[in-house]
């Protein structure tokens, strides 16, 4: 300490002499070389933070922004994301040209929508930074309070921290920046932590500080606290920490387990102290955050290429226009006196053809711009907000029980929600509520707890209605066979199910046997006395009183823990306290009237491990006996029973059988008995173990208490729901029928995410599971029981050889899969975030992607968010298919950014998902809607809009070409400006809106029809071809047909010629109604408002003209009186519109019509069906062409209870041959 | 077992009066579920429409084409014809110059009867009075009123003439109005060709200012085509107003007057015309028109035949269907075939 102290005296000195010149450099000899080299340069002076105020050891501030502008970026920025985009730089240059005489048209007409539409979109995002800065805002603004120096800790807001301050938190305050524990209030120096933001995990996470700061617990403490922290540099790596501490002359190795990392939460521990380590952006959630890109949809994307195609089109029939302009101007126009052309200068300068065809250029690309409609953009954004508005009313999607409806943040995504092809999928909050409830326990061989499980309970009722669909359509034999198994299947659904009393959270055991106390009439009591012993002692977790009741809760470190102990307690076996070293438990008897309190000695506790898979505690009891209470997997605590432990293991292995499929997650209890000497020796070597400094640390210290936990008594085996969240494995099975797959991304242990996969069918049985990890020699096995085989040594070799088993795993389940002769067959993917680091580099990420495309589910466990980010990015990038996240937690806000469309899961208690995502619902099973139903209508309603609008737009700009080649290409439009004003604002525009809007192919309860969205049958070229196409056609129509007909022929019975005002308004009626007709014909669902404004359009169109044709001619010219006086009267302006606009829609509805009879698409079936009200009347039928929609899917309920019926046939049959003899009920509870 | 109710949390009753406010209202129509017509083409629905288009097209095609053929027209080229054969080589010079006789005669005989009234036409081909320059050239408004003479914004280089101010009317489409004239005569007796009606009437009434006199027009060093009368106000300039609707395509006819007299068969009308107008310049073509209409205007065949054409493709569509349907049926609303589900 002295020498620590004479060096900082000389520190000190040279903040006032040269240092400030030539900063630290001293500093930084005095450390020598940098032992890691590049990536672990950091260092940190503890409790000198003045030392971080100049280079080189100046980092960054703790303040953090993650806004997209600021005040002077904005504007450019801003406008340069407008304008981005193809179509807007093109309005901007025409509204620049339009400003010149050049321009055909007025330059209001063109500068005034793009004014609105570019002003409109960047106020959105105006507003949408503010919001963020605000938040950003917010979180600067916390206070924390820091060391000042001299023993005295102030508060400061979080923004002015910096690194090396040592801060002092408090219970349920978040992490400033990211620290190194230095002390806690417990004398031990362990803190807990929640890490909810950071891994979506609420279960609590223990902190220990090191031993050699554990004496700095108070304020003063600090007062003279020197120390120097060597560490990696800044990296987005949650679980892992590279650093040493320097502190008295000693080094000390720092692991993650001494960080608090920023945006986790203090709990249960009243203060601790820090040491800042990474601040703001330095810190490790930080790094995980990528930027917010914005997105913009498949289809958006598409129509930029559409844009260019008719900007080609554009720039083409342009530059013939010039040509041909400056081609006639010099060759003809000399001629033609009646332009007088030696008068004639700029635009028509015969004696200048060249310049006069520049000018005509710029004329004509403003000319034939209703080819590339602003108005496009201007209805899109529009009925994107209609649509948004739709999601955020549904009622469907409101969620009761947290008051919050869904909410669509952008609109911009709208179609591409119809467009999924993976969901990507957190686990914790998103599929499962976090909530595990105690259900099932087999003790001694005998099976308890009645209830069945929420898989069992939708799996019977997927039976009964699939038994019901058969019976109708089934011939009878056949049907007769089903109905023996399913009676066979048959559950003990509970009568007294759901609301015979209020629930406990945790507990949904249900078993008369054990409850009350009855368990003491049961035979092998002293083994229920030691099960339910397991339960309350054997864990980590710390209760807490609830004052008002005086009941115990418990902060555990997973959720099941805590469920095991509700159950202990309902059992009558309260675990009330802890200490450093004991455990006590109030036990209660009914036969006693008070409870007992024991008291039992922790003598030591072998942690649990995702490697170990179970744990172990070492206790003596109040009679001195010392035990062994271990938990863990089954399959390893089976592995280590005694000779004479294994009474049980039979029945409980077919226990632990059922309840793994039946979606529980199970856990297998032992104890074993110890001699004192035994465990004086083991202790022995247990301390040494533990006080060893060195790599090998672990290792031995896993080796020690493997030692131990051999020769186990068999108790029982426990089976936990994780309570799966409303609808979950319904809304999965219809995901699953619409073709969609599923990933789950879960930072949760690799069993726990098992379990899930199996509670919501994303795993069944007879799938086969490829389990890809850097603990697994062997990575693929039929079951997973034997794929938990660990080699540990291979933890331990080098990244190169993790690296090449990993890609041997990879290679072989590739093969496996593609040897796979049996099509029924479906394969899992389970991988975990090591091998995962391994499997997303650049040269094996491809070999992964291809692997996991072709299993059925992919569940990756132990994500981090960066991870999951990067994930996300691999499938997108990699399948080029659309990829939506869902998630809760600001864990998943990485993904949610890098999909194509995030969801966030809103009304829980962080916002950060929600803040990123593109839409906010309340539960996961609110998604089915919004694809299935919203997304799949949004699609087609954009696709067809987009479609139709380039349609109306070619019909119309085409026009105005042809027409030039019969004006001298002179820029002359037939139509009035103010027809052509209006055509895009008030006569074509409100029925697409319709279109956009209200479009409903079938209504929602075909899941099949969403892969028409993944597959892009209504946005691929195809389509949009045919759509130009048959734009083109009908400008051809249109124009010829009407340049004949009025060709020299007097159009009314006054003899009168028709003139270029009357050929134009006749034209332009036929554009009104082929245009109109066609998108009636395109619609398939008229309510009211399709009608009024199709055909409200049109009349529209008449009462334009004749209130045009009212006002004084100097305002409409050669429109005055048209309607009424010249075109109402004449038969040939009627009959002329008539047949333009059959003849112009004519081959589209033969189109249809063929179409429909021989080639007709899903939905086409489906609207036939319920036109002819089939799916009423023959029900048989109906729910064939429903199971047809169902066979294809390998996941969800529906695929379960089919195999589960194969498997039961083969059973069945086996049994009627009398081969099976000894074949049981599955779910006989008493055998 | 009741002691555990500590164990749930608290805070499920936070606010439900927030919660209700946030809860969507129900409405058909923000559900989406507002009452629908759901159209579908079915086999009856396709046939019959096909079907229905036919029997209503052909027939209309029809009637137009009988009432095209009643119509009686007469074309006459005449720009060739009334160039003096010593100016054939040189027609704009002829047709330029002051000083050559620019009367010219011709017949034309009447195939069959025509019934009043016979309208005259002039067909000029050619001539560009769709281009942008010419159509622009015009101001409306000193057309309609007296007191803005002054508003010449777009009528150059035919807007003032110098130093003498306004020109009334202003713009190239009225300084190159047609001038030639023709006079019909049957066996000698004149023919009368009234002007009555052959301008619209809105046109007269609201278009053309009955108390805007010509002014200036024509005084300046080009002369373009017809002189007016300056005595007579601008709505009773038929000719003028008829030239002013611009036509759409550079092949026009413009009315010129009506016979309203019927003309028998094979009756022989001579022509004298007044061959003014140059078309030689920019290689135009001049022809005369005589023609009677019918209800759907002039002689006009090609909409009748567009109405039997559309009608046509739609029984020869609705007979395919039909045969389709008998010997390939497929059964709607099943999906037996189609890749529907895979």
């Amino acid at each position: 300490m002295a020498g620590g102290r004479i060096r900082e005296k000389i520190r000190r000195s040279n903040l006032y002499t040269f240092a400030c010149v030539r900063p630290h450099a001293d500093i930084i000899e005095e450390l020598g070389s940098l032992p890691d080299g590049p990536g672990f340069s950091r260092i940190v002076f503890c409790n000198q933070s003045d030392l971080h105020r100049r280079k080189p050891l100046r980092y960054g501030l703790n303040n953090i922004s993650t806004t997209k502008y600021n005040v002077i970026t904005f504007l450019p920025k801003g406008l340069f994301e407008q304008f981005r985009r193809a179509a807007n730089i093109y309005f901007l240059l025409a509204s620049i040209l339009s400003l010149t005489s050049v321009s055909p048209f007025g330059a209001v007409s063109m500068i005034a929508p793009l004014t609105i539409v570019v002003g409109l979109t960047m106020a959105k995002e105006a507003i949408e930074d503010w919001r963020r800065f605000i938040q950003d805002m917010k979180v600067n603004n916390r206070k924390v309070s820091v060391h000042r120096g001299g023993g005295v800790f102030v508060d400061r807001t979080w923004q002015k921290v910096r690194v090396g301050d040592v801060v002092k938190v408090k219970k349920d305050q978040f992490f400033p920046a990211d620290l190194l524990l230095l002390s806690s209030s417990y004398d031990d120096g362990i803190c807990y932590v929640e890490t909810m933001n950071l891994d979506g995990e609420t279960n609590l996470k223990v902190k220990r500080a090191l031993e050699v700061t554990l004496s700095l617990d108070d304020d003063a403490a600090f007062k003279d606290f020197k120390a120097r922290i060597r560490c990696e540099d800044p990296n987005p790596n949650l679980y892992t920490f590279v650093g040493n501490l320097e502190y008295g002359r000693q080094i000390y190795p720092i692991d993650p387990s001494q960080i608090l990392l920023r945006d986790s939460k203090l709990r249960n521990t009243p203060h601790v102290y820090g040491v800042v380590i990474f601040t703001g952006h330095d810190s490790k959630v930080m790094q995980n955050a990528t930027e917010s890109p914005s997105k913009r949809s498949k289809i958006e994307k598409k129509m930029d290429y559409i844009i260019y195609i008719l900007f080609s089109v554009l720039v083409f029939i342009s530059l013939v226009s010039s040509v041909g302009f400056s081609a006639r101007t010099k060759y003809e126009m000399p001629n033609w006196w009646y332009l007088r052309p030696p008068d004639s200068k700029g635009l028509y300068d015969p004696s200048r053809p060249a310049l006069s065809g520049l000018f005509h250029l710029v004329t004509a690309l403003i000319l034939y711009g209703y080819l590339i409609p602003i108005s496009l953009y201007v209805s899109i954004e529009f009925v994107k907000f209609l649509q948004a508005i739709f999601i955020d009313q549904d009622i469907h999607m409101y969620d009761e029980e947290s008051g919050t409806p869904a909410q669509a943040r952008t609109s911009n995504l709208n179609e591409e929600l119809g467009q999924v092809d993976t969901i990507l999928s957190d686990k914790t909050g998103t599929l499962t509520c976090n909530q595990m409830d105690f259900l099932k326990c087999s003790i001694a061989g005998v099976a308890y707890g009645k209830r069945s499980s929420e898989v069992e309970l939708a799996a019977a009722k997927q039976m009964a209605r699939d038994l019901e669909e058969q019976e109708s359509g089934m011939t009878s034999s056949d049907g007769a066979f089903r109905r023996s198994e399913i009676e066979l299947e048959t559950i003990s659904t509970p009568k007294w199910g759901n609301d015979h009393k209020p629930a406990i959270k945790g507990f949904s055991f249900e078993d008369d046997r054990l409850m009350g106390g009855n368990w003491l009439n049961e035979p092998n009591v002293d083994i229920m006395l030691l099960n339910f012993r397991i339960l309350a002692v054997c864990h980590t977790a710390i209760p807490e009183q609830n004052e008002q009741s005086g009941g115990f809760t418990y902060e555990a470190e997973s959720p099941d823990e805590a469920a095991f102990l509700v159950a202990a307690r309902e059992f009558g076996f309260e675990f009330c306290k802890r200490t450093q070293s004991t455990v006590v438990v109030r036990e209660r008897y009914p036969n006693f009237g008070q409870p007992v309190e024991r008291e039992y000695k922790i003598l030591n506790l072998l942690d649990f491990t995702s490697k170990r898979k179970r744990m172990s505690v070492i206790v003596r009891d109040e009679d001195g006996q010392i035990l062994l209470f271990c938990k863990g997997a089954d399959s390893i605590i089976f592995d280590r029973l005694s000779k004479n432990g294994r009474m049980y293991l039979d029945a409980t292995t077919r226990h632990l059988n059922e309840y793994g499929d039946n979606g529980l997650r199970t856990l297998a209890l032992a104890y074993k008995k110890l001699e004192e000497s035994e465990y004086a020796v083991w202790n022995n070597e247990f301390q040494k173990a533990k006080s060893s400094i060195g790599g090998d640390r672990e290792t031995t210290l896993e080796r020690v208490s493997d030692m131990m936990e051999k020769d186990l008594i068999l108790v029982g085996a426990t089976a936990v729901e994780d309570k799966l969240q409303k609808g979950v494995p319904e809304c999965i099975d219809k995901l699953a029928q619409a073709g969609l797959k599923l990933w789950v991304l879960t930072g949760d242990k690799m069993e726990t995410a098992i379990n899930i996969g199996f509670s919501c069918s994303l795993l069944r049985q007879g799938m086969k599971q490829i389990c890809i990890s850097t603990t697994h020699i062997d990575g693929t096995a039929n079951d997973s029981k034997e794929a938990i085989k660990e080699i540990s040594d291979i933890l331990f070799v080098s990244h190169q050889a993790i690296k090449e088993s990993i890609s041997l795993q990879i290679t072989n389940a590739s093969q496996m899969i593609k040897l796979e002769k049996d099509p029924h067959a479906a394969f899992a993917l389970i991988i975990d975030g090591k091998s995962l680091t391994y499997a997303l580099e650049d040269d094996m990420k491809h070999q992964f992607l291809s692997l996991a495309v072709d299993c059925a589910s992919v569940i990756c466990c132990r994500v981090s968010p960066k991870q999951k980010a990067l994930v996300t990015r691999l499938v997108k990038e990699g399948t080029g298919k659309t990829t939506l996240a869902i998630g809760d937690g600001a864990n998943d806000v990485g993904m949610i950014q890098e999909a194509d469309i995030g969801v966030g899961i809103s009304g829980a208690e962080g916002m950060q998902a929600v803040m990123a995502s593109d839409f906010a619902i309340a539960q996961f099973r609110f998604l089915e809607k919004l694809l299935l139903v919203h997304g799949h209508w949004c699609y087609k309603r954009i696709a067809l809009m987009i479609c139709y609008f380039f349609y109306k737009n070619i019909v119309f700009g085409l026009t105005l070409f042809y027409f030039e080649i019969f004006a001298g290409f002179s820029g002359q439009t037939i139509y009035d400006d103010w027809y052509s004003l209006s055509f895009n604002v008030i006569l074509t525009s409100l029925p697409v809106i319709s279109l956009g809007v209200f479009e409903q192919d079938v209504s929602s309860d075909f899941p099949a029809l969403y892969q028409q969205g993944p597959k892009n049958l209504f946005f691929d070229w195809y389509r949009i071809f045919g759509w130009m196409g048959n734009g083109l056609y009908t400008s051809l129509i249109v124009f010829f047909l009407n340049i004949t007909i009025f060709y020299n022929q007097a159009f009314r019975a006054g003899g009168q010629m028709a003139d270029m005002s009357v050929v134009g308004t006749i034209m332009f009626t036929c554009i009104i109604w082929a245009v109109n007709a066609q998108i009636a014909l395109i619609m398939s669902h008229f309510t009211w408002i399709q009608h009024l404004l199709v055909w409200g359009s049109i009349g529209m169109w008449y009462i334009f003209l004749l209130i045009y044709g009212a006002l004084p001619s100097t305002i409409s010219g050669n429109a005055h009186g048209i309607l009424l006086e010249a075109l109402a009267p004449a038969p040939i302006y009627w009959a002329t519109t008539f047949l333009v606009t059959f003849a112009c829609i004519l081959p589209y509805f033969a189109h249809i019509a063929f179409q429909r009879a021989f080639n007709p698409m899903d939905h086409h079936v489906i609207q036939e069906i319920k036109y002819y009200k089939k799916d009423i009347e023959d029900q048989g039928m109906w729910f064939r062409e429903r199971s047809k929609a169902r066979e294809k899917t390998k996941i969800g309920f529906t695929a379960r209870v089919e195999a589960k019926i194969m498997q039961l046939r083969t059973k069945l049959q086996k049994k009627q041959s009398g081969a099976g003899s000894n074949f049981q009920s599955p779910r006989s509870p008493m055998s | 077992m009741n002691s555990s109710g500590g164990a749930r949390k608290e805070g499920g009753s936070e606010s439900s009066s927030k919660k209700s406010s946030k809860k969507p209202k129900y409405s058909r129509f923000t559900q989406q579920e507002l009452p629908a017509w759901k159209p579908i083409l079915t086999p009856s629905w396709v046939i019959g429409t096909f079907i229905g288009v036919a029997l209503v097209f052909i027939p209309i095609g029809l009637a137009t084409l009988s009432a095209s053929g009643r119509v009686v027209e007469i074309i006459q080229q005449y720009d060739e014809d009334c160039v003096p054969p010593s100016y054939k080589s040189n027609r704009v010079a002829y047709i330029e110059s002051n000083s050559t006789n620019k009367t010219c005669s011709t017949s034309l005989i009447v195939p069959k009867p025509m019934k009043a009234p016979v309208y005259v036409y002039y067909q000029l081909e050619n001539f560009y009075q769709n281009h942008r320059r010419y159509v622009k050239s015009r101001n409306d408004k000193q057309l309609r009123f007296k007191d803005s003479a002054n508003s010449t914004k777009g009528c150059d280089p035919e807007a003032t003439l110098n130093n003498t101010g306004p020109i009334v009317p202003c713009g190239l489409i009225a300084w190159s109005l047609f001038n030639d004239t023709y006079k019909f005569s049957i066996n000698s007796k004149s023919l009368q060709v009234s002007k009555k009606g052959i301008a619209w009437e809105s046109d007269q009434k609201h278009k053309f200012g009955s108390d805007v006199y010509p002014k200036n027009f024509q005084s300046g060093p080009f002369i373009g085509g017809a002189k007016l009368n300056s005595s007579i106000p601008l709505s009773e300039q038929v000719d003028l107003i008829v030239w002013m609707r611009t036509a759409a395509l550079p092949n026009f006819r413009k009315l010129y007057g009506k016979i309203e007299r019927d003309l028998d068969a094979n009756q022989n009308i001579s022509v004298i015309i007044q061959n003014n107008y140059n078309t030689y310049r920019f290689g135009g073509r001049k022809r005369l028109v005589l023609s009677t209409t019918s209800w759907i205007g002039g002689k006009n065949e090609f909409l009748g035949v567009g109405y039997l054409a559309v009608g046509g493709i739609s029984l020869f569509l609705a007979l395919g269907f039909i045969l389709v349907y008998i010997f390939k049926p497929r059964v709607v609303a099943n999906s037996e075939c189609p890749s529907v589900w895979s």
